[in-house]
């Protein structure tokens, strides 16, 4: 077995839960930055959630956006420094129900930017509330009785959505559920940087993830969980690339 | 110097750019759509980037992003809009990072109407975002003022690290005169330490609420704003020394004041006026020097409930009675308020506050 160092960008021990995906794609991220030799010009713009427990341990430029409001932090930053990386960093409330509209509107805009979405199907920070992403049925502490689709709707799919605008070049979802699932989440996350720096447009990665502690469930539960139902509702895999590379 | 006649609205948006604001993003509303007209094509043309936002929210979020990685930043608004600002001017504030909003005032709540008013001074003065932070406020009344104190705004904006707030309303931003305006400045974002551009082999930085990096935040931020306090008061007094009423107006309000003193001081009546430049810190220290003859104070805004006359009773310590002449959404004329004035020395005018 080849273990890895840790990348050096990683200057603290993450804030994490026990068993919490944020802690891989983290590790992901880094090595991505690293590998490229781009982390001396990369700012992150970091989601409100636990999303922004990381600006003290990610050795990267940071900026804490506002509720929702990361993508549309991250279009002032790039387009001020087109030439630095820049990338926004969310989960399921920020990215997708207080910040829909800086989402969609990033996205139709077509910045030169990279967006992680990491989609644990709840509100982590704040205790486990229901999120946009929720699976249909699944206990919350704001569907205690299960999510009922016919008054709160179905589970977002972001990909699907975004997939329509013409100016959206790459969207992929990845999982840290295992070795493989890993290693392409890494994958995706590089082409999603690479795109940007080659100037070929807007990227968006989605990261299934585990969230032990608001479901409840034990980190290896957790990991079969995201296997057996959130990855049905949520197919892996790059969903679209629309650059001038993958043609 | 050459001068120009422009909008109020444009001059300040041209002062801005000259000032070196390279990045502008702004959502379409009355009053203020000149100012992201103008910028839509001016700020790419000076070298910067413009971006009509898909909201009031969006645009201060960019203005955050931009103004963090150095650049001189602003967006503009108007009644609801202002309103959907405040989020990301609390956050600007919390960040200690320098940005310049403006507010074209426009009359009335919720919704409201496009008229010219002076409606957001609570909201503008008093703080409308969450927390614990002040805006230095400044409230042009002349289209020249609008272009020069835009200027201030983004100097001072980077001397106390917190953003500055504009606050014009509909009948400057509107209104066309003759205005001399400096030459173009450029602005090096990588000047300052702080600003984001990749750490470079350095330390990393996080730009966030910086009470978190900071043991003595509490005092720190009271000094700076104490700071800012006293060092920023703005005004204009007029023929106050002698004066038996003076009003006290900013902005288009002022405008007519002005014109009432003189016209009231033709008529053998001792009229003064105190014209706050800066709303806050309000000019305190304007307070002084008066006549023992002096009956009250008159506050003349384009308010129906009448924002201002706290703060001017407050700045007088209380000692004079304040009246108010609220003209809601209409300009007052200049004989209504010599009328008004001359019924505060009748003694039939009930105080305002």
């Amino acid at each position: 077995m080849v273990m890895r160092k840790k990348s050096p960008l990683l200057v603290e021990d993450n804030k994490f839960c026990p068993g919490c995906g944020h802690g891989i794609i983290n590790r992901l991220l880094a090595e991505v930055l690293d590998e490229m030799g781009v982390a001396d010009n990369t700012i992150g713009v970091a989601a409100v959630g636990c999303a922004c427990l990381q600006i003290d341990t990610f050795g990267i430029d940071w900026i804490q956006a506002e509720h929702g409001r990361a993508p549309a932090v991250a279009t002032g930053i790039k387009r001020c420094r087109p030439d630095k990386v820049v990338l926004s960093y969310q989960g399921d409330g920020d990215c997708l129900a207080i910040g829909m509209a800086e989402t969609i509107h990033t996205a139709f805009r077509g910045e030169n930017l990279t967006m992680l979405f990491v989609n644990n199907g709840v509100f982590g920070m704040t205790g486990g509330q229901m999120a946009p992403t929720t699976l249909p049925g699944q206990k919350t502490t704001t569907s205690v009785h299960g999510r009922d689709v016919t008054k709160t709707g179905n589970p977002a799919n972001i990909l699907e959505l975004l997939a329509t605008f013409e100016t959206v070049k790459y969207l992929a979802r990845g999982t840290v559920t295992d070795v493989a699932g890993i290693n392409r989440t890494k994958g995706y996350i590089r082409k999603a940087v690479e795109n940007q720096i080659e100037g070929r447009g807007y990227s968006f990665v989605e990261i299934l993830s585990p969230c032990p502690t608001n479901w409840g469930l034990t980190p290896l539960k957790s990991i079969e969980h995201i296997k057996n139902n959130v990855a049905k509702v949520y197919p892996p895999g790059e969903v679209l690339n629309r650059t001038e590379e993958a043609k | 110097m050459k001068r120009e006649l422009m909008k109020g609205n444009e001059a300040l948006a041209e002062a801005a750019v000259r000032a070196g604001c390279r990045f502008f993003a702004g959502y379409p509303i009355t009053p203020q759509s000149e100012i992201v007209e103008y910028m839509s094509w001016r700020v790419p043309e000076a070298g910067g980037s413009f971006v009509q936002s898909e909201s009031e929210l969006a645009g201060i979020s960019m203005v955050y992003g931009a103004a963090a990685a150095g650049f001189r930043s602003m967006t503009s608004s108007s009644g609801p809009g202002f309103s959907l600002l405040h989020e990301g001017i609390s956050y600007i504030s919390s960040a200690e990072l320098p940005a310049v909003i403006v507010d074209v005032m426009r009359y009335g709540t919720g919704l409201g109407d496009i008229f010219q008013g002076q409606a957001d001074y609570w909201q503008g003065v008093k703080g409308g975002g969450h927390g614990d932070y002040r805006l230095l406020v400044l409230a042009p009344a002349s289209v020249q003022e609008s272009a020069d104190l835009i200027a201030l705004a983004f100097d001072k904006a980077e001397e106390y690290m917190n953003p500055v707030l504009i606050l014009s309303d509909a009948s400057i931003g509107q209104m066309m005169e003759p205005v001399s305006l400096p030459d173009l400045k450029g602005h090096d974002p990588d000047q300052f330490q702080w600003s984001l551009k990749g750490k470079q082999g350095g330390d990393f930085r996080r730009v966030t609420s910086t009470m978190y990096y900071r043991t003595d935040f509490n005092e720190y931020i009271k000094a700076k704003f104490d700071r800012i306090a006293e060092n920023e008061e703005r005004w204009e007094s007029v023929s106050t020394e002698d004066a038996e009423v003076i009003m006290v107006a900013y902005g288009i309000s002022s405008r007519i004041a002005k014109e009432a003193v003189r016209l009231g001081r033709e008529a053998g009546l001792k009229l003064g006026l105190i014209r706050p430049i800066s709303l806050w810190p309000f000019p305190k220290k304007a307070f002084t020097g008066f006549s023992e003859n002096l009956r009250g104070f008159l506050t003349v805004e384009m308010s129906s409930l009448g924002q201002m006359g706290e703060d001017v009773a407050l700045a007088d310590r209380m000692r004079h009675p304040v009246y108010a002449y609220l003209s809601g959404d209409k300009v007052p004329d200049p004989e209504t308020l010599v009328a008004t004035a001359r019924r505060v020395l009748a003694g039939e005018m009930k105080e305002a506050v």
